[in-house]
This record gives C-alpha cells, sequence and structure tokens, in this order.
C-alpha cells in the first residue's frame, strides 16, 4: 500500500511544471538502466536541438537541461491539450561514475547519457579456490 | 426560493462567477480526464491553414504513420520501440513505449494532397490547407 503511493507521487512529480523568472519548466520523463559497465540514462526532450541542451556533472550530481527554441504561429489556437517549455531535471547519481568518460547524444528528442562506471565501483569476480 | 427573491450578485459579477464554475465542471467532465489520448495535440488555424503540433520524441519517419480519410479525418499512427539494454537494472521508467493510434476530426475539410508533415526534434508539425472547396468565395455585388 505504501509502495503504491508512493508510486504515484513519483508519477505526478514527472509532470511537474515550474514557473520561473525565464519561462516555465517542465520535468523530463526519464529512463535510467543500470548494466554491469555503464549507468544509461535516456530523457524525452521534445522541440530541443541538440545545440540547445545543457549537460553537467559535477559532485555527484548530473544537470540536465533543454531550451526549447520559440516558434512562431500564427492564427488561433483551436485546440491546445499540451503547453510547451524548457526541461530542468537533476539526478543524484551515487554509483562512482567516470566523469572524463562521459557521453551524451540527442537524437529526435531523445537525449541518450551513458555514464560509465568508475573501475573501483564495477563488480569483480571472484575465484574460490578449491583446497 | 431564496434566491429568487433576494439576489445580491444579480450583477455580472455573479454571471462571471457561475460561468467560471461551469468551465471547471466541464473540465473535470472531460471524457478524457485521467486517462489523456496519446500523442496530446496543439491544433491552430491560420486563415485557410490548419496547423497541428504533437511531440512524440523518440520516434523517426518511418514508424510514423499520417494520413487524412474523408477529408476532414486526421489519423495519426505510430510505434515507439523500447530501447532497453539488456541485462540491465531498471531504475527508472516513466518514457512511454507502444503503439498508439489518434484521430482527430478537422473543423474543415482538407486538401489531402497537399498536407506537409515534419518531424523535427521528437515534434510532428502537419500543415494542412483547407480545400478548394471550403474556402470562401467572394461574391462581387453589382450596383
Amino acid at each position: 500500500m505504501a509502495e503504491n503511493s508512493l508510486a504515484v507521487a513519483q508519477r505526478t512529480d514527472t509532470t511537474n511544471v515550474e514557473t520561473t523568472r525565464n519561462g516555465k519548466y517542465f520535468t523530463p520523463r526519464v529512463d535510467i538502466f543500470e548494466t554491469d559497465t555503464e549507468l544509461l540514462l535516456l530523457a524525452d526532450l521534445p522541440g530541443v536541438a541538440p545545440g540547445d541542451i545543457d549537460l553537467r556533472y559535477e559532485n555527484g550530481e548530473l544537470v540536465v537541461q533543454g531550451k526549447v527554441q520559440p516558434h512562431e504561429r500564427k492564427g488561433h489556437l483551436i485546440l491546445g491539450e499540451y503547453e510547451e517549455g524548457d526541461f530542468y531535471r537533476v539526478f543524484q547519481i551515487h554509483e562512482s561514475i567516470d566523469s572524463a568518460r562521459i557521453e551524451a547524444e540527442c537524437k529526435n528528442g531523445v537525449l541518450t547519457v551513458h555514464l560509465p562506471k568508475a573501475e573501483a565501483a564495477k563488480p569483480k569476480q571472484v575465484t574460490v579456490k578449491a583446497k | 426560493m431564496f434566491w429568487t427573491r433576494f439576489n445580491p450578485f444579480s450583477n455580472r459579477v455573479w454571471n462571471d462567477l457561475q460561468q467560471l464554475q461551469g468551465e471547471m465542471f466541464r473540465w473535470f467532465d472531460r471524457p478524457h480526464w485521467g486517462v489523456a489520448a496519446f500523442p496530446a495535440v496543439n491544433v491552430w488555424e491560420d486563415g485557410d491553414t490548419l496547423h497541428v503540433e504533437a511531440e512524440l520524441p523518440g520516434l523517426q519517419l518511418d514508424n510514423l504513420e499520417i494520413f487524412v480519410t474523408g477529408n476532414n479525418q486526421l489519423t495519426i499512427k505510430g510505434e515507439r520501440k523500447q530501447q532497453t539494454p539488456e541485462k540491465a537494472f531498471e531504475h527508472r521508467l516513466e518514457r512511454h513505449y507502444g503503439s498508439f493510434v489518434r484521430t482527430l476530426t478537422l473543423p474543415f475539410p482538407v486538401d489531402d494532397r497537399n498536407v506537409d508533415a515534419r518531424l523535427e526534434n521528437g515534434v510532428l508539425r502537419i500543415e494542412l490547407p483547407k480545400h478548394e472547396a471550403a474556402r470562401p468565395r467572394r461574391i462581387p455585388v453589382k450596383a
């Protein structure tokens, strides 16, 4: 029960809208996967060109920021189901990450970030010898 | 009964408040409340052109089908495939995957041969010109 309500609370968090001086910020939806060698983050940033993404990693925090270029629209709105705005989200990363080898690419409005684990954090197989 | 005899708000403010209440009830009565249709669309009308926009991050043009039927039904159909790496632990899964289809009834017939659709940075933009037969024709008035 408690777990259920926690999951719902997280879901509403993802569609959070925050108003700042510079306009509206949306929390992008993300998938985060962990493999033996890396953390993989996929974020939906529709309308953000690859050059308008500001991605930073410092002190165990990954900051994703994306700007949507304003698009001129003429005429009047007859059906409005979503709002447009910039994206912003911060992630705390507990795994030790090799920050020099972080790689990111953005394609079709999806940002992919590869965060390779530092050598020390990778799982090591220990062979057990028979006596 | 009391209302009909004594109404301190029988003025514009009261009408405005009632209108606001109506708007709010309509908002909660929307058929898609809670289960929003996907993708969400914005539609603009600019003279003789309709502009339809939808956010479809991660889709490529070959995963997407757009067609106009009966001159005024626009259908957007597509599929987003999951990109899960093998043998991975899933920390968060917030993005949606799978196939979708959505049909919109347009406010006027459109010229289905001149529809222009673009997909840029995960945003779909469709331009649909009004059908020749639906355009207003100016009728000269003779003196």
